[in-house]
């Protein structure tokens, strides 16, 4: 019923703004050649046209002074994450200045050459020279871009195993992730999804006659020694998904039926990360949002939102069914012995089996 | 009957004067501007339809898990007391994608423009075949009432994302909208691809063989040649993508491997071996990509057109323009992989990938600077045609600029399936096309109904829509490089993006109020039909041939003689004549040069 009466004045809604279209167009003359720009609309369009341009312009300042202090151009938490935010900025400056000066002329000689009523236009059909500076001039910038992207690209891709990084299976399924370490032997143990025995807790599937396997470690959150290489191995039990950590500008998917890899090394412990004054100013932010959201919960005498603390986070991000959205695990960047300590009270594959 | 006819077009004596009844008219048409004209109006529709989905997972995004009551009603049982649910939502963000790029701004655009245009434009009586023509708009029309009826099949439309990457898509026990629903898509999709490769096949048969006399391909208007190559595009890639269909029907239906491989789900291992969800979007974006140029170039031609038009000024730097067109088509060709540098494909080939999409910018910069300098001491006519041309220019720079960006494999990895992305190719493709298709219904509108547009209402919609436009797409870039990511349901499920809920409000708002404004322009557009003003020959002083053709629709398109062609397009202001345009028919004064450009 109220969606009946919902359509209803919907129905309504959209019919008074039509007939208040409608009103407006009949109430305009129709005599004076409708439907073709007069010298007073070339006038009238021409002024919006600045006043467009001053609202790009206002746009771009505010987003910038708004939403402009990123996590992504700074604070980054990997050892390449600098160079990537380097990138970014330099190109971002390109594309800051091309756009300024491109939306004003294209905005200003609107203005400018507003039509008049007698005044003929210049007949200007081609210039070598000129097109010749505006094909050149992005060559070489993207020449630049282009050298220095790939340069940086191939560095990041590259892993070098002589590093001994410590190996990480990711592991991904709807809709959760898995963490895997090799164990002593940092070599993960061979797996597939065909040997996966939910009865003797055999969740990943691991081969468990590969000596290998046994002393490997899964784990539901992920945890990091700070300065150490880290080469992870993503794998996927179901649909594709993408292991996205955005504070270490690292993403890789996640394909059944193929294992990819992403190396990097995390260079700052979740510790040190939340002494930093943008994540302080960030944590402080959220929690003025979340007291301010708990206000309707305490009222029906719900429990107030947590406060929140800042953590690492992998998220998914490549859409992989319903609770896409609700697909995380969280990561800890932790000194070396932390980490040990960590690892040590993990149990081992061979005894998290169910017999 | 009139098939055979028209096979004859071009022929001088257009000599078939048979009955016409209500049914070959306006249903089984084969004349190219009721073809066009019911393209626009299907697209139309699923415009409104993908528009509203948009205003509806806008809102979800904004008021997160919130009840509404217009959910409950639209939605049914999908919004249980409400609430949008989770798997409709990805449903919404699907379809509202595939139906915009492909029934709107693939059919709905190049549809449209191209069949009115191209044979009004180069002197021809009709298409080549006027009956493909008509096959391939029913076919179209047959493929929408599939995408719509798959809306509401009992587990919910597809729901994959508008790129329908496996496994997701392959298995229903990993999404509900993955049964029935996907089916349909795939069946309207494969349908869809059959009427538009019969498209583009007579677009190109036309504009090869069909130019009037004098019409050499230095002389056709800047649209043609997009719609051309547009179609020359379409015919390489769209197979690509009908073949991947097939591939995943049968990896769907009829127990086949070729892009699942080794899958554990619900309990269960399924059978396949040995295929690989990376060679399904290796094929996916062999036309995904060349797609993107297939929605833009088309509203590239119309804006050119339009801007050389209404500047009263030759479109600067022609052969370049037209030299851009196909370096950009080339180009599109072999830059898919910029979709998946992080889909697990060797890195070196991500390194290729970077290289040829960058390149890309160079003709597109090229073209900017050529509309820029077009419009450079022109006497600019500010009709909304004009106006949606420049906001075309506007955007396509805004959006463009941030290609440089995504397309840098090493930048692509942190920005990669976030906000960001979905703002750059909004405002690059989806904006600029939907203008383009704005600007090029605002100009033509003359010539397809024989009324004009009430311009003050064009002033409305031009303003709001673009400020709206931006007020949606700009500071979603922010919250991309903040690194939210895209299809979440709800961004407030741990607090990690909280600071970033009230710029999802905003945006919303701009959406919804850009949106509604679009009632404006549906309401002159069909009312128009009827009432509005009669148009003249040639409203807006324009040089190219359709401007000589009578106001009243005829089959044939000339009474008499097909005019002949003696000078390019582009002679407006042209030193000289006394008016500051020459239309393409009139022929040299004598000792007039024509300018080779």
């Amino acid at each position: 019923m109220t969606a009946l009466l919902t359509i209803i004045v919907l129905v309504f809604i959209l019919v008074a703004i039509w007939q208040m279209v409608k009103i407006f167009d009949l109430a305009q003359a129709k005599n004076e050649n409708a439907g073709i720009a007069t010298d007073k609309d070339n006038t009238m369009n021409a002024y919006l046209m600045m006043g467009f341009l001053a609202f790009i312009y206002a746009i771009t300042i505010v987003c910038f002074v708004k939403w402009g202090d990123l996590p992504l151009m700074s604070n980054s938490a990997s050892e390449h994450g600098p160079t990537i935010d380097n990138l970014m900025i330099i190109s971002m400056v390109i594309i800051f200045i091309v756009q300024t000066i491109t939306q004003f002329l294209l905005h200003y000689f609107a203005y400018k050459y507003k039509g008049e009523k007698g005044r003929k236009a210049l007949f200007f059909a081609d210039n070598n020279k000129l097109e010749a500076i505006w094909t050149i001039i992005p060559v070489i910038v993207l020449a630049g871009l282009i050298i220095y992207g790939l340069n940086t690209w191939i560095n990041i891709m590259g892993v070098d195993e002589s590093d001994d990084p410590l190996v990480v299976e990711l592991y991904a399924q709807q809709f959760n992730w898995k963490a895997r370490y090799g164990g002593a032997d940092n070599t993960l143990g061979k797996a597939n999804v065909r040997l996966i025995d939910i009865d003797r807790a055999n969740i990943l599937g691991l081969d468990e006659a590969d000596p290998n396997a046994q002393d490997d470690v899964i784990t539901t959150e992920l945890h990091l020694p700070v300065g150490k290489p880290v080469l992870f191995k993503m794998r996927s039990q179901d649909v594709l998904h993408s292991a996205y950590m955005p504070h270490f500008r690292a993403q890789m998917n996640c394909v059944p039926g193929m294992i990819t890899q992403f190396g990097f090394t995390p260079t700052v412990t979740t510790a040190d990360m939340r002494e930093t004054s943008q994540i302080q100013e960030k944590v402080k932010r959220i929690n003025d949002i979340r007291v301010e959201n708990s206000k309707p919960l305490l009222a029906k005498g719900e429990e107030p939102l947590e406060p929140y603390t800042f953590d690492y986070l992998l998220l998914c991000n490549k859409i992989c069914g319903k609770s896409h959205y609700n697909m995380q695990m969280k990561i800890v960047v932790e000194t070396q012995e932390e980490y040990d300590a960590w690892i040590k009270e993990q149990k081992a594959f061979k005894n998290s089996l169910i017999n | 009957m009139s098939a055979h006819a028209d096979t004859h077009a071009n022929d001088d004596d257009h000599g078939h004067h048979h009955k016409e009844t209500f049914v070959t008219k306006y249903i089984f048409s084969q004349d190219h501007k009721m073809i066009a004209k019911q393209y626009l109006i299907t697209g139309t529709i699923m415009g409104v339809i993908g528009v509203l989905m948009s205003m509806m997972f806008r809102m979800q995004i904004a008021w997160p898990e919130e009840p509404n009551v217009l959910f409950e009603a639209l939605l049914g049982k999908w919004a249980p007391d409400g609430v949008m649910d989770a798997d409709i939502y990805l449903a919404l963000v699907t379809i509202h994608g595939t139906i915009m790029v492909f029934f709107v701004l693939t059919a709905g655009l190049s549809g449209t423009f191209s069949n009115l245009l191209i044979p009004l434009q180069i002197g021809a009586r009709d298409m080549a075949s006027g009956f493909l023509n008509m096959v391939s708009y029913w076919l179209f029309f047959l493929s929408s009432i599939i995408m719509v009826i798959s809306l509401f099949v009992e587990a919910g439309p597809a729901a994959a994302g508008w790129t329908i990457y496996p496994p997701l898509s392959a298995l229903p026990m990993a999404q509900g909208g993955s049964g029935m629903g996907m089916t349909l898509w795939l069946v309207s999709m494969a349908i869809f691809i059959a009427s538009s490769l019969l498209g583009s096949l007579n677009y190109i048969v036309t504009v090869i063989n069909l130019r009037t006399k004098g019409m050499s391909m230095t002389r056709l208007p800047l649209t043609i040649w997009a719609f051309f190559i547009t179609a020359v595009i379409g015919v390489i890639s769209f197979p690509v993508l009908l073949s991947a269909a097939l591939l995943l029907i049968m990896d769907r239906s009829f127990g086949t491997s070729f892009f699942l491989s080794d899958i554990f789900i619900q309990g269960e291992v399924l059978h396949y071996q040995g295929g690989s969800p990376v060679l399904f979007e290796h094929l996916f974006w062999f036309l995904g990509h060349p797609e993107v140029y297939i929605v833009i170039l088309p509203a590239m031609g119309l804006v050119s057109e339009i801007m050389a038009s209404n500047s009263r000024k030759p479109i600067f730097g022609y052969r370049a323009m037209i030299a851009s067109i196909l370096a950009i088509a080339f180009l599109s060709t072999i830059v898919w992989g910029h979709h998946m540098f992080i889909s697990g494909m060797n890195p070196f080939l991500g390194s290729v990938f970077t290289f040829t999409t960058l390149l890309i910018a160079i003709p597109s910069a090229v073209k900017a600077f050529n509309w820029i300098t077009t419009l450079w001491k022109g006497n600019l006519q500010m009709n909304p045609a004009m106006l949606f041309s420049i906001g075309f220019v506007s955007t396509f720079i805004t959006g463009g600029l941030t290609g440089i960006i995504l397309g840098d494999s090493a930048l692509d990895i942190n920005v990669h399936d976030t906000y960001f992305v979905v703002a750059h190719f909004h405002l690059v493709m989806g904006i600029s096309a939907l203008y383009g298709m704005f600007a090029g219904i605002y100009h033509w509108y003359p010539k397809m109904f024989g009324k004009m547009l009430n311009k003050n209402l064009g002033y409305i919609h031009f303003w709001i829509t673009a400020v709206c436009a931006y007020g949606v797409f700009f500071p979603m870039h922010f919250i991309g490089m903040a690194g939210l990511p895209r299809r979440y349901y709800t961004n407030s499920n741990f607090p990690l993006f909280d600071d970033l809920a009230n710029v999802n409000v905003i945006i919303t708002i701009f959406a919804l109020i850009g949106g509604v404004v679009q009632i404006v322009y549906l309401y002159n557009f069909f009312s128009s039909i009827f009432f509005g003003k009669k148009a003249p020959q040639n409203p807006w002083k324009s040089t190219t041939l359709e401007w000589t053709a009578p106001v009243e629709h005829m089959h044939g398109n000339w009474p008499g003689e097909i005019p002949h062609v003696h000078r390019w397009a582009y002679d407006y202001s042209k030193p000289g004549h006394d008016v500051d345009f020459v239309p393409q028919n009139i022929p040299l004064k004598e000792g007039e040069e024509e300018l080779q450009h």
